[in-house]
């Protein structure tokens, strides 16, 4: 691989990443762009993992939500710079999400949270809000031709909301192609079984993770590869030698 | 109209004043039932199991509701509670069908009689319907708070609710909550202040003016209080789950202190709702009586200031309790009796003149372990009190309440009762520095919060103009 010497310092990159210094971020991927650098560079090599090093910093607790949110509004600045030059080589997101809260429930924060987590992870994230009907979701499912649907519920009363869902999908004929992530304070591993959905996460960097094994294991990035496509999350499991 | 009093002096004399049982300005309701007058009462509450709510699981839902009137109206009895107050917070649905909850109410209130004219219980229930103004927390819709379906639907469920017979009418109203939210996520002083200081002191006028009067006009509902669950509660929790720092929700729970008082300031009597944790300063300005919930909401809610938040309560609530099968009984049923011999004690306490020898291990337990169980303890309370009703506005009021608790836990902080870790501590500098470029006008924050934040909330829906949006 033709290997490309840049004046800018990447390093910075990374830094106003993990900082949550969006400006510097932007700056920085902005002039190293000018100078040639590739995109999928700086993606594997400083955006993934600076974000790699916030999650591992809010899961150790060193880091509260906002830092952790004004890192995910650093990497995002800086990727929309690349996002275009990423899309016109044909590179695809890590997956796509669409998630949102049932129903009835207008709790919103902890789906807030994994929607962050989502996006930093490299996922399209596509987020419906609060109180979502199941037909909301289906549609988005299929708009979105989405590998993954999360729902949240805080009210017990709520929480059948998520198997109404899963029969709307059903009956839509999507149930095969997404998978179901739930969670919520009610939430349980059992009452996930119980449902019939995929997957259950307690927390919002658990359920990033959840959601990056999910499309890894679904070989997405294999099936984009044979069409001669890349992911993010191939990527990113590349670069760590991972899976 | 509004008939907004705004309170330039605190009720009482000093934090010595502040104590379990007694307010300044009691309150009378329900069943012979006077609230603040020398006796802390239960007040239980209760939901349903998982269930569906809808059209066809009504029966069922209703069948849930007279098991639990029932069986705690029994449970209260049998333990000889001086009174009770039953809180009936209504699911969304139940709002969204006026109708429902009118039903739950009537059903209440006939269980209240019975046991009143049967063994002399007296009671009261507090209703509360869910704000379900909006929507809130729909990507990419503001919130309409002042018109429209779900207004209408709000405000023919109070009409409904107090037809009904409902002693104490309240709400969980949830204006500005789409900015605070997003000042906490980011951490951003800005909009967490202009958010409680601005917006909702506005929507909090505007809603308890209508509630005060409908009440008024009926003759029987009091009109008792608001609370910031969606506000400070939610930073409280996040800050427990070491998602936030504590500081910031410590700040952020004094400030809503001003944004609840608004209620009263409208025309409420109280007892203010009891997740409002901001309550005690409210006591302390208004003199109403006020619900608190802590150690016996464990099924509930987790914090820090289980003992602390009862140190100043009238009512003792379990915030809220599934109706599921216990050993004992169901659920509701337990936590009456837990309430109960709560409240036993607290009375005991005062009935000896040693409510203050009490009060003060309560105070002890909790004062140092959160910086919110630091700014919770009635001195600090008197202080943040005496701060907030030195100033005119909301807005100064509001950042007064920030600044004063600031300075209660720096002062905890240098004295190392309270011990912070590095990161809360860098927060804590973080915030005085923030408190300190904070803008004298609150319309100058108005353009800034509306130039960053425009895309969340619509001005007008807080009867505010900014010229940044007249421009559009």
């Amino acid at each position: 691989m033709e290997k490309c010497v840049l004046m800018t310092d990447l390093k910075k990159l990374h830094k106003a990443i993990v900082e949550g210094d969006a400006k510097t971020a932007v700056e920085v991927t902005k002039a190293a762009l000018a100078e040639g650098a590739k995109p999928l560079d700086l993606i594997q090599n400083f955006m993934i993992p600076a974000m790699d090093e916030v999650g591992k910093l809010f899961e150790e607790e060193e880091y509260f939500v906002p830092e952790l949110l004004l890192s995910g509004r650093a990497m995002r600045g800086a990727f929309d710079l690349i996002r275009p030059l990423m899309a016109a080589q044909g590179v695809q997101p890590t997956g796509r999400v669409v998630i949102g809260t049932v129903q009835g429930d207008l709790h919103d924060i902890g789906k807030n949270l994994v929607a962050a987590m989502l996006e930093g992870a490299g996922f399209e994230v596509t987020d419906l809000g609060a109180d979502v009907a199941p037909e909301k979701f289906v549609e988005a499912v299929k708009a979105k031709n989405a590998n993954i649907v999360a729902f949240s519920a805080m009210l017990t009363v709520t929480m059948p909301k998520m198997q109404t869902t899963i029969e709307a999908l059903k009956a839509a004929g999507l149930r095969n192609q997404v998978k179901v992530m739930v969670g919520g304070a009610p939430i349980s591993q059992a009452y996930c079984d119980q449902i019939g959905a995929d997957a259950y996460s307690d927390t919002a960097s658990g359920a990033a993770a959840i959601a990056r094994e999910i499309v890894v294991n679904q070989k997405v990035s294999a099936q984009f590869a044979e069409k001669g496509e890349k992911t993010l999350a191939g990527i990113a499991a590349a670069g760590k030698g991972t899976k | 109209m509004s008939k907004e009093k705004i309170f330039r002096n605190l009720a009482v004399s000093g934090p010595q004043d502040l104590i379990f049982g007694f307010a300044p300005k009691p309150v009378k309701c329900g069943f012979d039932l006077t609230i603040g007058a020398g006796t802390v009462f239960p007040e239980v509450n209760f939901t349903l199991p998982v269930m569906d709510v809808s059209t066809k699981t009504w029966p069922e839902v209703i069948a849930h509701y007279e098991e639990m009137a029932t069986n705690i109206l029994k449970r209260a009895v049998a333990m000889k509670v001086p009174g009770i107050v039953l809180e009936f917070e209504q699911l969304p649905q139940m709002t969204e069908t006026p109708e429902w909850g009118a039903e739950i109410t009537a059903l209440l209130e006939r269980h209240l009689k019975q046991n009143y004219e049967k063994y002399g219980l007296r009671g009261a229930a507090r209703i509360t319907p869910a704000d379900i103004r909006g929507p809130a927390g729909v990507k990419g819709v503001k919130p309409v708070m002042r018109h429209g379906e779900l207004w209408e639907k709000l405000n023919r469920s109070f009409d409904l609710c107090i037809a009904a017979g409902g002693d104490l009418i309240s709400i969980e109203s949830i204006g500005a909550k789409e900015v605070h939210d997003e000042g906490l996520m980011f951490g951003d002083v800005r909009a967490i202040v202009f958010a409680l200081g601005v917006l909702a002191c506005r929507d909090m006028t505007w809603l308890w003016s209508q509630i005060v009067d409908k009440c008024e006009k009926s003759g029987h509902s009091v009109p008792a209080g608001d609370t910031a669950c969606g506000f400070a509660n939610t930073s409280m929790v996040l800050a427990y789950q070491k998602l936030l720092p504590d500081v910031v929700a410590a700040v952020d729970r004094a400030m809503a202190g001003v944004r609840t008082l608004k209620a009263v300031e409208c025309g409420a009597k109280g007892p203010s709702k009891d997740c409002g944790y901001e309550n005690p300063i409210v006591k302390a300005i208004s003199g109403i009586p006020i619900s608190q919930e802590g150690k016996s909401a464990t099924c509930a809610h987790f914090s820090h200031v289980g003992n602390m938040s009862s140190t100043m309560c009238d009512l003792w609530s379990n915030e809220s309790v599934q109706n599921i099968r216990l050993l004992s009984g169901n659920a509701p049923e337990a936590y009456t009796e837990l309430l109960a011999y709560d409240v036993r004690l607290m009375n005991i306490a005062n009935e000896k003149k040693q409510g203050k020898i009490f009060q003060s291990w309560m105070i002890e337990s909790d004062q140092n372990v959160s910086a919110i169980g630091t700014i919770l303890a009635p001195e600090s309370v008197y202080t943040i009190a005496k701060a907030i009703v030195a100033e005119e506005t909301d807005y100064l009021r509001t950042v007064a309440a920030g600044k004063a608790a600031l300075d209660i836990i720096q002062k905890s902080v240098d004295k190392k009762n309270l011990n912070l870790g590095k990161k809360e501590l860098q927060w804590l500098e973080r915030l005085h520095k923030e408190f300190a470029n904070l803008p004298k006008d609150e319309n100058v924050l108005a353009e800034e919060i509306f130039g960053t934040m425009g895309h969340l909330f619509d001005p007008e829906c807080y009867g505010l103009k900014v010229a940044a949006a007249a421009a559009k």
